[in-house]
Formats: C-alpha cells, sequence, structure tokens
C-alpha cells in the first residue's frame, strides 16, 4: 500500500485550493529551475531510468518516447500536446488532476518542453470538461502572472501553453486524430507512419503525452528516479491513480502503487465490492475498452501493465469498473459496444460497419434473439475488426466483445435457451426475465 | 533503391514509392479501392492490407512507404507476403464489411459491369453473407444535373472528396456525420458548379455517383469502345467514345500523362448529347432577307444553282470547328474544282496568320512542361473555363509550392493564388518595363512559361 508521504497529487480530492500559494505549499514549482539548468539529457535521462510508463493506455515508455524528438530542430518548431481529452468510460483520474492540481500538470509540461525543446505546449481538453478548463486556465494564468512560464520567466525556458477545448468527442482522444482536431480539422486519425515525433501538429515534431504521464514528472526530478521505481513492480513501477467504479461501497479515485492486488485495491479503498467479494461477477480492470476478467480470476490479481495483459485485458488508464452478481453483464457489454458505434470516427472501413454489426447482435443477444452458432460469428467479427483499422479505436471496440464472449459464453448461451423456450408456438415472444 | 521479397521474388524498387506500388511492379494485384494514384493517400478502405514479416498486424500497403521497411537482422531485404491465409482473411473481412451495408442492386445500377466493387467481392469476397441487421439506407442527394446520387451503396473511400478539394480546387464534397451515420454531401445539398465535377463518376469505385444524363441507357458491355480525341477545347483530351450501335453513349477520358492524364472537363463529358439531340436537322434558305424553313432537297437544289452560275472566285467556304477531316477535304477538293481558293476555318475570327506558323497557335512547351515550370504568365485567358484540364495541371503544380502565377486579363477565380497584374495592354506594358512585381518572379523563374489566348480579328458574338 502507498504511504502518504509517496503521494504525488496530494490535493486529489480537493480539500485544499488548487491555485498557486497552495499548489507552492505542497511543493509544486520547487527547483523547477534546478532542473532545467542541468540540461535536456538529463531531464529525459531521468524520466527514462524512473520507469515511468505513459498513463494513457497502452503503457509505452515516456521517457523513451520524448527521446524520439530530434535534438536540434531542422527549423520546424517542437511542440509538446497534452493529451486531456479523457473519454474512455470509467476514467475520471486526468479531471481531478486538472480540478484539484492542475500546478503539478503546468510544471510538468515546462519541464517537458524544456526536455524535447518545445517551446509552445498545447492542452487539449475533453468539450464536456467546462469547470475544469476553467480551473486550468486559472491556474494557467496564474503561472503567467508569476513568471513561471511564457516569455522571458523566472525558470529559464520560453514556453507558452495553451489550452484548447475539444468539442466531446471520444476519437480525439487518440493522438493523431487529437492533432487533427487541434489543427481545426474533423477529428479522424492519420495514418502512421509519419509518426507525431517527426510530423505531428503543423507537420513539425510532436509528442502527445497524457496528463498524468505529464503531472507526475516534477515530482519524479524532485525525489528522483529511484524513488518512483522503488515503487511497484518491475517495468510497472511507480504511482497510479486508479479510478474505481460500478458495484462497490464507495465508488473513488485513487493514487495506489503500481501493482496492488485488485482486492485489496477494492477493499482498502472502496469499501469493499457490493454484497462482499462473492457476489462479484467481473471486472472490467481499465476502462471499457479492455478485456473483462470474471471473479475467479479477480482474486490474486495484481494490477499492473504486464500481469493484466498476461490475463489477456490490460491496466488501460486504471479505471476499474466493478460488476457485481446483479449485472446482466451481456446487456453491459452491449451498452459499451453501443458507445464505440457511437463514437466510431466513420474513417476506415472495418471500425465503421463493424463496430455497428457488433452492437446489433449484441443487441440481440441481450434479449436472447439470437442463435447459438452466432457466438461464433460475433467473436470472428470482432477479430475481423481488431488490429485491421487506422488507430486502437477498432481494437478498443472489439477487446470488451471478445472478454465477454471468452468469459461469459455460458451467459448468452442460457439467455438463448431461455429466450426460445418462452416463445409460444404463433411466434409471440415473452419478455425475457429482466436482470437489474 | 530500396530491395524487397514479394511473395518470394526479391524485386528492386525506386526510392520514395508506397508498398502497393511496389507489389504493382512485382506484377502482384492488391485490391484497393480508396487508393488513387493521382490522388493523396487516405488508406481507409482497408482493402488494400498485406503481411509484412516481423509486423504484428496486417499493413495498409497504400499508406505505406518502401522506404519506412526496415531490412531484417542480417540485412535481408523485408519481405512482404500478399496470398497468405492472413491476407486472404483481411481481405475477406473487408470486402465483408464493405458489403454488409452495400445495397444488393447489381442488377439496377448503373455502375453494374464496371464496378470495383463488383469485381473485387467476386476475386477477393467470400460468397456468402453472414449479416442479418438492416441494412443502412441513406438519403440521395441532389448536387444537380450532370451527377446522379445513389448514396446507399457509398462506401466511403472519399476519392470525390479528395478530388474535388485536391484536383479541382473547390471543396465542394465533404464527409459529414461520423461513424456509420458518414455521408459524403455537398454543403446543404448545393449543387456542384466545378467544371472537373465529371471525373468524380469515373473515380467512384461504387455506384453512388453515377453520370446522370446516361443514367439507365446503356450496359458497359453492350458498348464499342472507340479511342479517339476531344475536340470541345484546344487541349485534345484524349477520350474514349462508347457507342451503341450509331448512337454515341457516352465519353470517358482516356490516360495520357502529357496532355489530361486522366481527367476531362465536364464540357468534354456531357457533350454527347449534342450528337444525338440537338442536332441540325433543318435547314433554311433565305429569302427577301427571312429565313423560311425548307427541306434538305430545297436546300441542296438552291446551293447548285448558285454554284452552276460559276464565278468561282466569287464562292467562299467556312468549315465549322467540329467538321471532320474527311468532311474538310472533300470540301477543299470542291471548292479547287470550282476554281475558289477562299476556304478558312477561322469560323470564330481567330488571328491566325499562316506567316506566324504553326508556333502561333501550339501550345509550344507542351502542357507536361507545366510540372517543372516555376512562374506562368496567364494573358488573357481563363484556363479554368477554356482548358479546365489545363488547369488543374496549373492547379496541381501550384500545390507543391514551387509555382507563382501572374493574370493579365479578366480577373478570376482560377483555384489557386495568383498575381492579378491588370486588365489590359497597359499592365502588359508595366510588367514589360519592371513597374509591376510579378516582373521579378519571372526573371528569377528558370523555367518561366507564358500562356496567351491570340485575340480575335472581330469581336466575339455572343
Amino acid at each position: 500500500m502507498l504511504k502518504d508521504k509517496d503521494r504525488i497529487f496530494r490535493n486529489l480530492y480537493g480539500f485544499e485550493s488548487p491555485g498557486l500559494k497552495a499548489a507552492q505549499k505542497r511543493g509544486a514549482w520547487d527547483a523547477t529551475k534546478k532542473f532545467l539548468t542541468k540540461g535536456r539529457d538529463w531531464v529525459i535521462e531521468e524520466v527514462k531510468s524512473s520507469g515511468l510508463r505513459g498513463r494513457g493506455g497502452a503503457g509505452f515508455p515516456t521517457g523513451l518516447k520524448w527521446s524520439f524528438m530530434p535534438k536540434v530542430s531542422d527549423g520546424r518548431p517542437h511542440y509538446l500536446v497534452v493529451n486531456a481529452d479523457e473519454s474512455e468510460p470509467g476514467t475520471c483520474k486526468d479531471r481531478e488532476i486538472m480540478r484539484h492540481d492542475p500546478h503539478l500538470l503546468i510544471e510538468g509540461c515546462l519541464i517537458a518542453g524544456f526536455a524535447m525543446g518545445s517551446n509552445a505546449g498545447y492542452i487539449y481538453i475533453r468539450g464536456e470538461f467546462i469547470r475544469e478548463r476553467e480551473t486550468l486556465q486559472a491556474a494557467i494564468d496564474e503561472a503567467y502572472d508569476a513568471k513561471l512560464i511564457g516569455k522571458n520567466n523566472k525558470n529559464g525556458w520560453d514556453f507558452d501553453l495553451y489550452l484548447h477545448h475539444g468539442a466531446g468527442a471520444y476519437i480525439c482522444g487518440e493522438e493523431t486524430a487529437l492533432l487533427e482536431s487541434l489543427e481545426g480539422k474533423k477529428g479522424q486519425p492519420r495514418l502512421k507512419p509519419p509518426f507525431p515525433a517527426n510530423a505531428g501538429l503543423y507537420g513539425a515534431p510532436t509528442t502527445v503525452n497524457n496528463v498524468e504521464s505529464i503531472a507526475v514528472v516534477p515530482d519524479i526530478l524532485r525525489r528522483g528516479a529511484g524513488w518512483f521505481s522503488g515503487i511497484g513492480r518491475p517495468n510497472n513501477v511507480g504511482t497510479k491513480l486508479f479510478c474505481i467504479s460500478g458495484h462497490v461501497n464507495r465508488p473513488c479515485n485513487v493514487e495506489e502503487e503500481m501493482g496492488i492486488p485488485l482486492k485489496e485495491l477494492l477493499d482498502r479503498h472502496a469499501g469493499g465490492v457490493r454484497g462482499g467479494w462473492d457476489n462479484l461477477l467481473a471486472v472490467i480492470p481499465g476502462g471499457s475498452s479492455v478485456r473483462c476478467l470474471p471473479s475467479d480470476t479477480c482474486q490474486n490479481l495484481p494490477m499492473d501493465f504486464d500481469s493484466l495483459s498476461a490475463h489477456k485485458s490490460g491496466l488501460g488508464t486504471a479505471a476499474v469498473i466493478v460488476m457485481d452478481k446483479s449485472t446482466d453483464i451481456i446487456r453491459a457489454i452491449a451498452r459499451l459496444s453501443y458507445f464505440y458505434k457511437h463514437e466510431s470516427c466513420g474513417q476506415c472501413t472495418p471500425c465503421r460497419e463493424g463496430t455497428g454489426w457488433m452492437y446489433r447482435v449484441l443487441d440481440r443477444m441481450a434479449r436472447g434473439e439470437a442463435e447459438k452458432r452466432e457466438i461464433d460469428m460475433l467473436l470472428e467479427v470482432t477479430y475481423q475488426v481488431e488490429g485491421h483499422t487506422i488507430c486502437a479505436l477498432g481494437d478498443a471496440a472489439a477487446w470488451p466483445v471478445q472478454g465477454l464472449i471468452t468469459h461469459f459464453r455460458h451467459v448468452i448461451e442460457e439467455r438463448i435457451d431461455q429466450y426460445s423456450a418462452n416463445s409460444k408456438p404463433d411466434g409471440a415472444v415473452r419478455e425475457p426475465v429482466a436482470a437489474e | 533503391m530500396p530491395k524487397l521479397i514479394i511473395d518470394g521474388t526479391e524485386i528492386e524498387v525506386e526510392d520514395g514509392i508506397t508498398l502497393i506500388q511496389a507489389c504493382e511492379q512485382a506484377s502482384v494485384e492488391i485490391p484497393r479501392f480508396c487508393y488513387h494514384e493521382r490522388l493523396s493517400i487516405a488508406g481507409n478502405c482497408r482493402m488494400c492490407l498485406v503481411e509484412v514479416a516481423g509486423m504484428p498486424k496486417p499493413i495498409a500497403s497504400c499508406a505505406l512507404g518502401v522506404n519506412d521497411l526496415r531490412p531484417g537482422p542480417n540485412g535481408e531485404p523485408p519481405e512482404i507476403h500478399t496470398k497468405s491465409e492472413t491476407v486472404k482473411k483481411a481481405r475477406e473481412g473487408v470486402m465483408e464489411f464493405l458489403l454488409i451495408n452495400h445495397p444488393l442492386d447489381c442488377p439496377i445500377c448503373d455502375q453494374g459491369g464496371e464496378c470495383d466493387l463488383q469485381d473485387q467481392a467476386m476475386a477477393f469476397g467470400v460468397d456468402g453473407s453472414r449479416f442479418k441487421e438492416n441494412k443502412r439506407a441513406v438519403e440521395d442527394k441532389n448536387i444537380g444535373p450532370l451527377i446522379k446520387t445513389i448514396m446507399t451503396r457509398c462506401i466511403h473511400c472519399t476519392r470525390c472528396v479528395r478530388f474535388m478539394t485536391e484536383v479541382a480546387g473547390v471543396s465542394e464534397l465533404g464527409m459529414t456525420g461520423r461513424g456509420e451515420d458518414v455521408e459524403i454531401t455537398t454543403y446543404l445539398e448545393q449543387g456542384m458548379t466545378s467544371e472537373m465535377s465529371g471525373n468524380v463518376i469515373d473515380l467512384c469505385p461504387v455506384g453512388a455517383l453515377t453520370s446522370k444524363p446516361y443514367a439507365f441507357s446503356a450496359r458497359p458491355w453492350e458498348l464499342r469502345k472507340t479511342e479517339s480525341i476531344d475536340v470541345m477545347d484546344a487541349i485534345g483530351a484524349n477520350i474514349r467514345v462508347d457507342s451503341r450501335g450509331r448512337e454515341i453513349m457516352r465519353f470517358l477520358p482516356r490516360n495520357h500523362d502529357d496532355v489530361n492524364e486522366e481527367w476531362i472537363s465536364d464540357k468534354t463529358r456531357f457533350v454527347w448529347d449534342g450528337l444525338r439531340t440537338q442536332r441540325l436537322d433543318q435547314p433554311y434558305i433565305r429569302t427577301r432577307g427571312k429565313l423560311r424553313p425548307a427541306t434538305w432537297d430545297e436546300a441542296f437544289a438552291a446551293i447548285a444553282k448558285k454554284i452552276k452560275r460559276g464565278n468561282g472566285k466569287k464562292l467562299a467556304a467556312i468549315a465549322g470547328d467540329l467538321a471532320g477531316a474527311e468532311e474538310m477535304f472533300a470540301m477543299h477538293d470542291l471548292m479547287t474544282s470550282l476554281g475558289s481558293a477562299n476556304i478558312d476555318c477561322r469560323q470564330d475570327g481567330a488571328a491566325i496568320s499562316p506567316n506566324a506558323g504553326r508556333g502561333s497557335y501550339l501550345f509550344n512547351s507542351g502542357i507536361s512542361e507545366i510540372d517543372e515550370t516555376d512562374a506562368i504568365l496567364l494573358i488573357g485567358c481563363d484556363p479554368r473555363n477554356e482548358a479546365a484540364t489545363l488547369n488543374a495541371r496549373i492547379r496541381r503544380r501550384w500545390r507543391t509550392g514551387k509555382l507563382r502565377v501572374g493574370l493579365v486579363g479578366q480577373e478570376t477565380d482560377l483555384t489557386y493564388e495568383h498575381d492579378y497584374i491588370g486588365a489590359g495592354p497597359d499592365s502588359l506594358k508595366a510588367l514589360a518595363q519592371g513597374k509591376h512585381g510579378f516582373t521579378k518572379v519571372l526573371k528569377k523563374a528558370k523555367k518561366p512559361m507564358k500562356v496567351y489566348k491570340p485575340p480575335k480579328t472581330r469581336p466575339e458574338q455572343r
């Protein structure tokens, strides 16, 4: 369990002011200038050796990502873009950072911008985050007024920070769609290569990072890479914000060490599963796009990137969605499928056509109005979508369905049997017994 | 020159090309819908997926440059498989997705017989459908008198959108909506106004955009295809005349990289109705200053009577712009035998003098030279309306950022930026005296080009 002294986000619950003074009291903006004087390579090396992996879902090593940026500019500016388009169902960690600890993010932006030779940073904030935008903008203004960022600031690296308000599209959380949207175009993912580090925003070298990845950087530098890499398990280190929602007694956001067992996480911070641990049906451990895990795998489940992908799921954004036995799991996944159908950008074929197909079949299956051979067909359709699309939304749409079929095929079959048993000879059908 | 192994055969390909082009060079066919070599790469149809050894997912071959492929650990060339089980499955999968919301109305579809989707479904698809839900229906858009839309058939390859934006230079088509609700449309269903709009009919790989005047009039397999040259403007675009029996049904472009590439203007494409319905079918004879309808017999009798009076020197003949070479030669022979030397073809009064030679009316540097020129001065012409494919070529060069264009004459929207110098001879004079900024551009240019329209000896009659 994470000790209080190891917490990075000391105002996660907003008990104190998000303003500059309070943030400085909590440690923000302390010794920032000192880090910058140590040079770009030192910062990148420190982040690399801290073992920080991107907090946006894919878990790509942050320091390595920064090192892809050209060392010397070829005339084009370099850009830092912060992905604050947090739209993954179940995820609400970046929101809390921007609401309550925005200065950690701003300081992180300055440091990251310095490390990649960028004098301008853009924060792309989700369209629905109105209050968060206001708080964050106020904090940016404060930082400008205190000459912490901007031209000729105290920290010695010219850095302008712009907050851009999105229009509320899930797909704009995909880094290249985000860049398109930031450029004022339709939010549709770009083809890669070229990767943003070669040609990103306005064709210039760009790095897109998650809010949490950026916001933890100042503290890593302040306390040392060794401190960060000492928390958690090898290759899965540091602290992580977990967003616990669903059928627990006290849904919450909490900062914990990586690799904390799921059971401990739920029992200690969320008051346990509603109706006791034995009432657990399944858990979606990393936001709506990862495969769900049935209760029997959850018994001793370390919550980190590698052990969850060993279970063919993923840590994703660490948004733990807990479902107890009252859940109609087919309906639940069908609802997620509807979300992906709704949020597909429509650019490439498998996702545009496949998400609608998957949702419609699942919708019928939730009523039992399907045939058993359609289960395998649906599974095959998900594999036809997965890995065949421009961006990862295709994978994200396919995984929940795959998780459902892998672990809860018997539930679907029962539902289908129940439906056929209830149908009357004249073809009229009684409503299946509704689960909660 | 990177080396690749495509389906077991090693091949050396040019730098900077894409994998799909490399496969073509290796004579391996890759199915595609969104990819078009004259348009930007969209990579959205996912039909051209191939397997690259060492990569976890199938790769869209249209979007990956051969230079982005890494050689193996011992320097062996990257291996590409296009006939593997993975690729076959990927193609079948994408094809199935394309077809689930595509109506099965091939029997009543004008694209039938020349439809990419039809052909590729035969070659790369599976025979059955597993899709049991309702199909999507999309409202048709009325986008003018030339292009018919059946938008339910659209597979969202965005070729038409990219053509209009990039080649035609007007953002008249776009994609609205998201996910399976995306639709290709003009803004608020306005009609298309571009002089190049007809090309989207050829570009559309399915029957979503078809020719309105040609609708339901013929099937491609019953047409006789004759290669020809367009006469509607001075470009001489290469076209194919599709005819059934003695009737011309439509004109299609033929590829010619030095002339029209593979585009033709709407004037060229849709002029065929003039050959069938708007013919000269009624002769008139002028009596006492007034034209009166006559029969052909009367008309020819009148002509013969006049000719028989002798005095060939008082006779003259003007050949129309659209007259054929054989007819003109017959006319020439007739006039010579009658003792007349008064023959001419300048029916519009173009001031072409035999003294100035052939060079005075030719596009001397050649159209393809536009691709290399760095400054163009347009004098008294409006290429967008007078030679649309030439204008598209200038626009393409301009898009590379290496071309400056100056215009003397009537100011007009040419679809690209240009320096407007002035309307009359004064501005030409200013240009010659170096009083205009464009002089510098011309002086600095390594391969400048001047395009002008010959003046008329008499005012144009409207």
